[in-house]
């Protein structure tokens, strides 16, 4: 009987859910202000990609209040859980992860980086890529090579990429616009590197600090635990 | 019935969202609690990207020597794309305290750790598990009417 | 197009129901990973690309990596496989 109710709550909720969603509309959005963004993007930021357009040039603030939120919680988590040293683990990694992280590991790299620095021109950008990193960064502690990232190294790159952010922005503020405006835009080169400015600059910095905070996380995170406190 | 299509991803993002709910609200275990939260964030993310889907339309990428096409909405995109970092940041640091509880209690059993976490807490505050501060000090049963002071006790009322 | 989102849809909440009710935990994990590429699977259809690299690097890939992880520190992973954890629904 308590599963019977469980699967009738679950079936009323979802029809709540489901007839709400219903006045929406499926197929013709309103697009009050997608439209004006797909109109202007090319001439405001320069990038071919209108998703990272609004992410760095229209809701650019956004993105500051996102990757707040990410320190604060990989912070917080780090606080938690301790930066002891990891014990040295008893099984060893088997030997096809171990060659597998050595070839991988310059590879991830590349990818990586690849995927930050072309966020404007092909779908991609900063988090994907600094998620790439970062599980370039946790792979060598899987295959038990090395000591691990060094959280110090980590949390100084982090600041900085953050840091860097806030600068870009601020220098868009000594130029006379608003804070976080894209400069050196050119539209004219479109499908360039070159072409959106700052963009992929502000793409690198949020790209290495949310590699470096969830490399930190992960490797905090990786010490293997007991059954007891 | 292509015109079904909306409809079933409609309800696709709504049962996702309902069984990850559900799954909070009614789990005995902190860890499937968790994985019920990762269940409703990606639920709610499918609405979001439902919402800015037009008929016909393209991806919101200008591609070198194709011209322009109708686009679908890049805004709810964009939230989307924060909203799942974020829902992974979420999901770190309940994961840590989930942990943190373990190392404390010993145990993910939600009864458990809620009746345990209660009598910690009584205990900090010096009173029993099941008392508060302000309950009346005295034996129980409580004195009743008759064994309270009588009118003899009053100050007499000057005739 | 139809019936192909039709079964992505029916995966997708197949799996979400079989996080709540499997006991073995990593199974679990599992099919939340499930749940994720199937979410990313109708993000391509739906021309999101951004949205479905991130769903799927991001839901698939390092939220699994986490859970594991917090599963190995919590002892409920051990060298064997995963002990059963408690059933989850009421």
């Amino acid at each position: 009987m308590p599963r019977f109710a469980t699967v009738l709550f679950l079936a009323g909720f979802a029809f709540l859910l489901f007839t709400l969603t219903l006045t929406l509309g499926f197929g013709e959005p309103p697009m009050r202000a997608g439209q004006g963004v797909l109109d202007q993007a090319v001439a405001g930021t320069g990038a071919a990609n209108a998703v990272s357009a609004v992410l760095l040039g229209f809701r650019g603030l956004d993105t500051l209040g996102e990757l707040s939120i990410l320190f604060a919680a990989a912070t917080a988590g780090g606080l938690v859980l301790g930066h002891r040293r990891p014990a040295p683990d008893a099984a060893a990694a088997g030997a096809i992860l171990q060659a597998g992280t050595r070839l991988l590991f310059p590879l991830m790299l590349v990818v990586g980086f690849y995927i930050i620095l072309h966020g404007h021109l092909t779908p991609g950008g900063g988090f994907q890529g600094g998620v790439i990193l970062a599980a370039a960064f946790f792979l060598p502690v899987l295959a038990g090579i090395g000591a691990g990232p060094d959280h110090a190294l980590l949390r100084v790159v982090e600041g900085l990429a953050g840091t860097a952010f806030i600068l870009i922005g601020l220098a868009a503020l000594w130029g006379g616009s608003v804070f976080l405006e894209p400069l050196l835009v050119r539209p004219a080169d479109l499908h360039a590197l070159f072409s959106a400015g700052t963009l992929p600059l502000l793409y690198l910095a949020v790209g290495l600090k949310v590699g470096a905070e969830l490399a930190g996380l992960l490797a905090s995170m990786a010490r293997p635990g007991g059954g007891e406190a | 019935m292509d015109a079904y299509i909306g409809v079933v991803l409609f309800l696709g993002a709504a049962g996702l969202i309902a069984i990850g709910v559900v799954g909070m609200l009614l789990s005995n275990h902190l860890f499937r609690m968790v994985l019920a939260l990762v269940i409703a964030e990606a639920g709610a993310n499918l609405m979001l990207v439902l919402a800015g889907y037009r008929w016909d339309a393209v991806a919101p990428i200008l591609q070198p020597g194709v011209a322009a096409q109708p686009m679908v909405d890049p805004i709810p995109q964009a939230l989307v794309l924060t909203a799942i970092v974020i829902g992974v940041g979420v999901q770190a640091l309940a994961l840590t305290m989930v942990i943190r509880i373990r190392e404390t209690y010993g145990t993910l059993d939600m009864a458990e750790v809620r009746a345990r976490m209660e009598a910690d807490l009584a205990a900090a505050a010096g009173v029993a598990a099941t008392g508060s501060r302000e309950r009346p000090a005295g034996g129980r049963p409580l004195p009743g009417p008759d064994s309270l002071p009588g009118p003899a006790v009053l100050p007499e009322t000057p005739r | 197009m139809f019936w192909l989102l039709l079964g992505i849809v029916v995966l997708m909440l197949t799996s979400a129901v079989l996080v709540l009710v499997l006991d073995n935990l990593l199974a679990a994990l599992a099919a939340s990973s499930v749940v994720s590429l199937a979410l990313a699977l109708v993000f391509v259809i739906l021309r999101a690309p951004d949205v479905a690299m991130t769903e799927a690097a991001v839901g698939a890939g390092l939220s699994a990596l986490i859970l594991v992880l917090a599963l190995r520190r919590l002892g409920l992973v051990g060298a064997g496989g995963a002990r059963d954890g408690e059933n989850g629904d009421a």
